[in-house]
């Protein structure tokens, strides 16, 4: 990068143009290391497969493929253990339905406030409200959740118990509501001026604007959002160990107990032998969970992609 | 219907929905600091635990997270910046950069606990680290790699492009571009990125549940090798794992997670608007 | 004797050509003025001669283009030590966001340039070059984004005085400014001739006229005519080039 001389004592030009041999060489080596760091993604999202696979796929030198995916019973430490992964997935989606069945109606319609009907000067507060929302450490809201929330789940619905699915959905909406806002809110903010305006002008009222011009507008936008409360929901971890109560079986209410698939990796990995079958088990949901995950997020990356190209 | 009324009665149920969103927001807040703001003692936070974390302080976990979150950020900023750096500075709009764009994207997706997972395979066992502050702040790094990426980006794209223009056109290279004109503009978008990291490092749990926490360890770390205990997960410990444990000690370790997290929250927060305001200014 | 000659440049963006082969021979230390209607191709023509176009994507650049003797597009080409012989000054002012004095010694320094004295003396040479230093010497530590914009331009002209190129490019320099700053400029381009060899883009014919040697008149990627100013702005030979200055034209 820096010229031979050091005591340069004025500005003079080379006559020729061409590069000296050893010419900018810190230039050349910095472009490398950044192409390097540029792939640093890349090569991450790589070894989180490669060592996910490396664990998992070994469990099936114990156990089949069939009776990993299909199997009803999730039993990793009695002497004639069962890893069926059926009650871990239907505790996921269980837990993960009723969060988007709370969050998904009241997440939309907070984005339609925050984007048409809110004063501008409440609007930043609210938007720092929402963020922080979703800045809170998850094991609080686990915390609270056993404290007050288990607690009114169960005298409200004279339950035995408080820890079920239900109490996971209710914290892990919460924790979806920020993503489904947030990007709701961008996609309705991203529509032309132009829209409202029309609207307006041919006599409809705000209300009728938003609702059969600027929300079916913004769909694809928002769909995409509902996309991604979803991974995020699928994905949460210490609240629902903490309030679900984990019963690996499968749930046919939500009052009642359930696990899903994060909780049991989170749960159990701490009494595995190393290398065992139960072990391999818990890196096997992890790989049907990152499965999950990675399509929900690829699908919705489309979806938007699809929604700001018909936007231009 | 009149329209009128319909207008009404659709605004009171968007606000209401709103209130559903903001009134447990600070609800929670408010309570955990209303529980929690008794526990809080100057020995609180500098004593260690005494009779099964039953009594005493919570400083090693204090301890512990700081230096998991100083790790972290240690490992993420540079990768951050620099992958950022790369897709805004270099980068041309082809196939690598998809596949870039692909892996942030996924990246971000990933659960928590399965970077916990991952932590665990990679850091802890097959490269022998063990259960340790580095497998933690590493595995913790590329979680929030994709946060600080993203914000870096952000604030790398904000600088106008006539400043990298009347750089180079006075025959500075790309890379004194960049060192000089470009980094120190976006610095405050950086910076904010990294807060944000931090915020969501200091909270994250499972993954540091795999790679290196502690249940109960009444001492400091002494280095990056060495298993620490960490606030997030001791707010798990005691509210879960310990029978009797008294009430105020657990909403005294909420209330001390929570305001680290609050702080980092609020410092990011300040600067964002600030160089907004400036920027409009 | 020609500063630089462009021999048959044809220049592409991905499969749009918008410049179609070029011949042109700018002379040293005069002041050559491109003219022509907006989208001509005059502004990427310039940018061509310091390779800025090189940080667009898609760029294709073919023909032959020398400084003096050296073709700018050979390979080995080192772009850094080329815009340090040819310097540019941009349509809109765009001083960094630094001290006066920083930017005008953030050529010199990128250079190598370290010794506080010098770099002071390279500091005020310039800005007394670019006619600016009575208005500034005082406030040198002070924010370049503080100053008017007719200054903050001269600014951007010392900044490139500083780095003694050869040869100046301007790039419609007075379009963002007010009259009487314009005059300034022009004043100065005027004075800076003497030991520069200056290429400016102008959309203005009456400004092409008051400080021009030399004229080329671009139109939708062709070079269409070029000649002394004096003559081509009072017998053209191309009858575009009398519809255009004549404002037969849109």
């Amino acid at each position: 990068m820096k010229e031979a001389t050091v005591d340069i004592r004025e500005i003079k030009h080379r006559k020729s143009l061409k590069k000296g041999v050893k010419h900018r060489m810190g230039e050349v080596l910095i472009e490398n290391i950044i192409l390097l760091l540029g792939i640093t993604s890349v090569v991450i999202v790589s070894l989180i497969f490669l060592f996910l696979f490396r664990s998992g796929i070994a469990l099936f030198n114990d156990i089949t493929l069939k009776e990993f995916l299909f199997g009803r019973y999730w039993y990793p430490i009695s002497t004639n253990a069962q890893f069926g992964i059926v009650p871990l997935v239907a505790g996921s989606v269980m837990v993960t339905l009723g969060a988007i069945f709370i969050s998904v109606p009241i997440g939309i319609g907070c984005a339609i406030y925050i984007a048409e009907v809110a004063p501008p000067n409440i609007k930043t507060g609210l938007k720092i409200i929402i963020e922080f929302l979703s800045a809170i450490p998850s094991v609080v809201l686990g915390f609270l959740g056993i404290v007050v929330l288990s607690n009114w789940v169960r005298i409200t619905f004279s339950l035995s118990s408080g820890f079920t699915v239900l109490t996971g959905s209710i914290l892990v909406s919460l924790m979806a509501l920020p993503t489904i806002i947030s990007i709701s809110d961008d996609a309705i903010n991203a529509l032309p001026k132009e829209y409202r305006e029309a609207s307006l002008a041919l006599g409809a009222s705000k209300w009728e604007t938003i609702r059969y011009v600027l929300v079916p507008a913004a769909s694809s936008g928002i769909i995409a959002a509902v996309m991604l409360g979803i991974g995020r929901a699928i994905g949460e971890t210490m609240a629902v160990m903490m309030v679900t109560g984990n019963a690996a079986r499968i749930p046919d209410s939500f009052l009642v107990s359930g696990r899903t698939m994060t909780a049991t990796i989170a749960a159990e990995m701490g009494d595995t032998v190393r290398n065992g079958t139960h072990y391999h088990a818990l890196f096997a949901v992890g790989i049907v969970l990152l499965m999950m995950t990675t399509c929900i997020n690829i699908v919705a990356d489309f979806v938007l992609s699809r929604a700001k190209k018909e936007g231009k | 219907m009149n329209k009128q009324l319909k207008e009404k009665i659709a605004f009171s149920i968007l606000t209401f929905t709103m209130l559903l969103v903001v009134v447990p927001t600070v609800l929670i807040i408010g309570f955990i600091v209303y529980k929690g703001i008794g526990t809080i003692s100057w020995e609180f936070l500098t004593a260690m635990p005494r009779k099964g974390m039953t009594e005493g302080g919570i400083f090693p976990a204090i301890v512990g997270t700081l230096y998991l979150v100083l790790g972290t950020i240690a490992f993420a900023l540079p990768l951050g910046i620099g992958s950022a750096i790369y897709l805004t500075e270099y980068a041309t709009h082809g196939k690598l950069y998809k596949l870039i764009r692909l892996a942030i994207l996924n990246l971000a997706g990933v659960p928590s606990v399965v970077y916990g997972l991952f932590g665990l395979g990679l850091f802890v066992l097959f490269l022998g680290f063990g259960s340790s502050l580095l497998a933690g702040a590493l595995t913790l790094a590329c979680l929030i790699l994709p946060v600080i990426i993203t914000a870096s980006e952000e604030a790398l794209k904000s600088v106008p492009q006539s400043y990298r223009e009347a750089s180079l056109a006075l025959g500075a290279t790309k890379w004194q571009t960049i060192q000089n004109v470009v980094l120190p503009h976006a610095m405050p978008g950086i910076v904010t990125g990294a807060i944000l990291g931090i915020g969501r490092a200091a909270g994250e749990t499972a993954p540091i549940l795999l790679t290196v926490a502690a249940f109960f360890l009444p001492r400091l770390p002494k280095s990056f090798f060495d298993q620490a205990m960490a606030l997030p997960y001791h707010l798990y410990i005691v509210s879960t794992q310990v029978p009797n444990m008294p009430e105020e000690i657990k909403y005294g370790v909420a209330l001390v997670l929570l305001g680290i997290v609050g702080i980092f929250f609020a410092i990011a927060t300040a600067i964002r608007i600030k160089f907004k305001m400036a920027n409009r200014a | 004797m020609a500063k630089i000659s462009v021999k048959d440049l044809n220049l592409y963006y991905g499969d749009f050509q918008a410049l179609n082969n070029i011949d042109l021979k700018i002379e040293e230390k005069k002041v050559t003025a491109l003219i022509g209607p907006s989208g001509c191709g005059k502004s990427t023509f310039l940018r061509t001669l310091n390779r800025m176009n090189d940080l667009i994507d898609h760029v294709k650049t073919e023909g032959c283009l020398c400084l003096e003797d050296q073709d700018i597009y050979d390979g080995d080409v080192d772009v850094v030590a080329l815009r340090r012989r040819v310097g540019m000054v941009f349509q809109k002012p765009n001083p960094f966001p630094k001290s006066i004095y920083e930017n005008v010694a953030y050529g010199p320094k990128r250079y190598g340039m370290k010794d506080k004295k010098q770099l002071d003396e390279i500091v005020e040479r310039s800005l007394k070059e670019a006619a600016l230093w009575e208005e500034v010497k005082d406030r040198l530590n002070k924010s370049a984004l503080g100053l008017s914009g007719g200054q903050q331009q001269r600014l951007c002209i010392a900044r490139a005085l500083a780095m003694k190129p050869e040869v100046l490019l301007m790039d419609e320099p007075t379009s963002a400014l007010d009259p009487i700053a314009t005059a300034k400029i022009e004043e100065l381009i005027m004075n800076l001739k003497e030991n520069y060899t200056i290429v400016i883009v102008t959309h203005s014919m009456q400004q092409a006229a008051r400080i021009s040697d030399n004229t080329a008149f671009f139109l939708m990627g062709d070079l269409i005519e070029t000649d002394k100013t004096q003559k081509l702005f009072t017998t053209p030979r191309d009858k575009r080039t009398e519809d255009y200055i004549t404002g037969r034209f849109g």
